[in-house]
């Protein structure tokens, strides 16, 4: 029982290890500025066309199915409300991040992963560069300040795609949509839209550098690497909004 | 443990104390011994060849001796400073005094070569920041080093746009670029074919000869060992030539070290290994062996 459990709890203890130094780093000289903005723009830039799409499907998907039921009450004008609400709260963040993760840990495990089977890790602590300070940092800072700017836009994409549907399938007027779409949101629902891909980015990041620098076992283990990144990711992606989620019900 | 100890402290400088030395070291991955108990040392200007079959813990020595890996226990020394130890940004300036080529390049696929080859001198003291008179050293530095392997006219190209044997070239001048005491080549000719194999051994050997460099030279192939141990560069001729009769004076002490399953089992010179009546070492003292 303690050997099945030895394995995932050494793998948790190492990431945290390198979360600790990655976190302690960030306050630490050299910093590769040039590298925070490589990063985002290969995660910023590179997403930003994915990202869009899912935020317009999620929001026209959610008017759609939403018109129906609101049919029912005869309350379809309240549909900018459950767009806003879900996509500002829970779906916006969730599956930008999902997105991210799908597109970038795995990019970082990889690119990592074949860094560390080429020895090029070795070398570059051989030739005096911190493999934390150098790869890590930058994409942790990258994804943390792009992640959030991410979401917003899908935020702002979704609620359009919500919006051509309301005017184009349930004749609801342009300000009587974004009105109850904006009137609905407080504080409370920013803070959670905002923190949460703020939380994801990190956990994205670390995860993604962390299978990519224990890489082992050659280009095989480079899939291997990719493949639980992903999987790591996504999963840490649902518990944080999982726990996150009855905190913020509470606090309204 | 005083993690400065050093290998001096029995009252001998570190002038006249070996490059690397190890003492007991043993290091396992999940219980297999990667190292076991070895223990052997380097003196400046001394050439030492390692032989073994694959996975015999040949590379991991290699790590060790410059605290890439941690061993679980015994003492590493570098430069008679105890390196075991040493935090990571405490080894950067023992390390900075070594060169290394790694058994897979280890160049970095996102630089160019001018970048490669240049990447040690930005982490030298004095060096990187002091603007463009230091670019312009570190340019004429990394010049002089292509050229050294006749690589100078691939300044702008990527590794990924080199031949294998280019890129082992490429490897070896940014092993050297620093000028380090001590250069270690994890298996400078594995993958190559014979003609470029010698050119990268003759290489070596110039390059141990010129400035006198320790090297420790991990490798599969007697024939890298023989060189090593019995030819020099002859800097009047700018050629490779066996370092018999006349050429005696300026011969480098070349010691073999043999290893099996992490363990030392053997240590002297070109002769003894030939002589060893050990069938595994005797595999490694053939030519065509590997």
């Amino acid at each position: 029982m303690f050997d099945l459990l030895k394995t995932p709890v050494e793998t948790f203890q190492d990431f945290l290890s390198l979360a600790g130094r990655a976190f302690r780093d960030l306050f630490r000289a050299p910093h590769y500025w040039s590298d925070v903005l490589i990063q985002m723009d290969i995660i910023g830039v590179g997403s930003l066309f994915i990202v869009s799409l899912i935020g317009f499907f999620s929001g026209v998907v959610m008017a759609l199915q939403m018109s129906r039921a609101l049919a029912i009450y005869g309350a379809q004008g309240q549909v900018g409300k459950i767009v806003s609400i879900t996509l500002v709260r829970e779906l916006g963040p969730v599956l930008t991040a999902v997105a991210v993760a799908g597109r970038n840990a795995s990019g970082m495990a990889s690119e990592l992963g074949s860094m560390r089977v080429t020895e090029q890790i070795d070398a570059m602590r051989a030739l005096g560069t911190d493999p934390i300070q150098k790869l890590v940092k930058p994409r942790l800072i990258a994804t943390a300040i792009v992640l959030p700017l991410l979401t917003i836009i899908a935020d702002a994409i979704g609620l359009i795609g919500g919006y051509f549907i309301s005017s184009t399938m349930m004749s609801i007027t342009t300000s009587e949509y974004w009105t109850t779409a904006w009137r609905i949101l407080e504080y409370n629902d920013l803070t959670q839209g905002l923190l949460k891909p703020f939380l994801f980015a990190i956990v994205v990041a670390l995860v993604g550098c962390f299978y990519g620098l224990r890489t082992t076992g050659g280009t095989q283990g480079v899939g291997r690497a990719t493949t639980k990144a992903v999987v790591i990711a996504f999963v840490w992606v649902f518990v944080i909004t999982s726990m996150l989620d009855p905190l913020f019900v509470n606090l309204q | 443990m005083n993690p400065e100890h050093s290998y001096a402290s029995g009252g001998v400088a570190e002038g006249d104390a070996p490059v690397v030395a190890f003492e007991d070291v043993s290091l396992h991955f999940d219980d297999v011994p990667a190292l076991d108990h070895l223990s052997f040392s380097i003196k400046s200007g001394e050439t030492c060849v390692v032989v073994g079959e694959a996975g015999s813990g040949k590379t991991m020595l290699l790590k060790t001796a410059v605290g890439l890996v941690r061993p679980d226990s015994g003492r590493v020394y570098l430069f008679a400073r105890e390196i075991t130890k040493l935090k990571e940004s405490a080894l950067a300036e023992a390390r900075s005094r070594v060169g290394i080529l790694f058994q897979e390049g280890g160049l970095f696929d996102s630089l160019t070569i001018e970048e490669n080859v240049g990447y040690p001198l930005l982490n030298v003291p004095g060096l990187s920041r002091n603007g463009g008179d230091s670019s312009q050293h570190i340019a004429e530095c990394v010049l002089k080093s292509l050229r050294f392997v006749e690589l100078e006219k691939t300044l702008d190209k990527f590794p990924s746009e080199l031949s294998g044997g280019m890129r082992r070239r490429v490897g070896i001048a940014r092993a050297v670029v620093t000028e380090p005491e001590l250069v270690l080549y994890d298996s400078p000719t594995a993958g190559l074919d014979p003609i470029t194999a010698n050119r990268i051994i003759h290489l070596i050997i110039q390059e141990r000869d010129v400035r006198n460099t320790a090297t420790i030279m991990v490798t599969h192939r007697y024939q890298d060992g023989h060189l090593m141990a019995n030819f020099r560069y002859n800097p009047s001729s700018g050629r490779v030539e066996p370092s018999d009769g006349h050429h005696d004076e300026s011969h480098v002490s070349t010691k073999f070290l043999v290893m099996r399953a992490g363990k030392l089992v053997f240590e002297g010179s070109e002769a003894e290994l030939c002589a060893s009546a050990d069938p595994y070492v005797q595999k490694f003292a053939r030519p065509g062996s590997s």
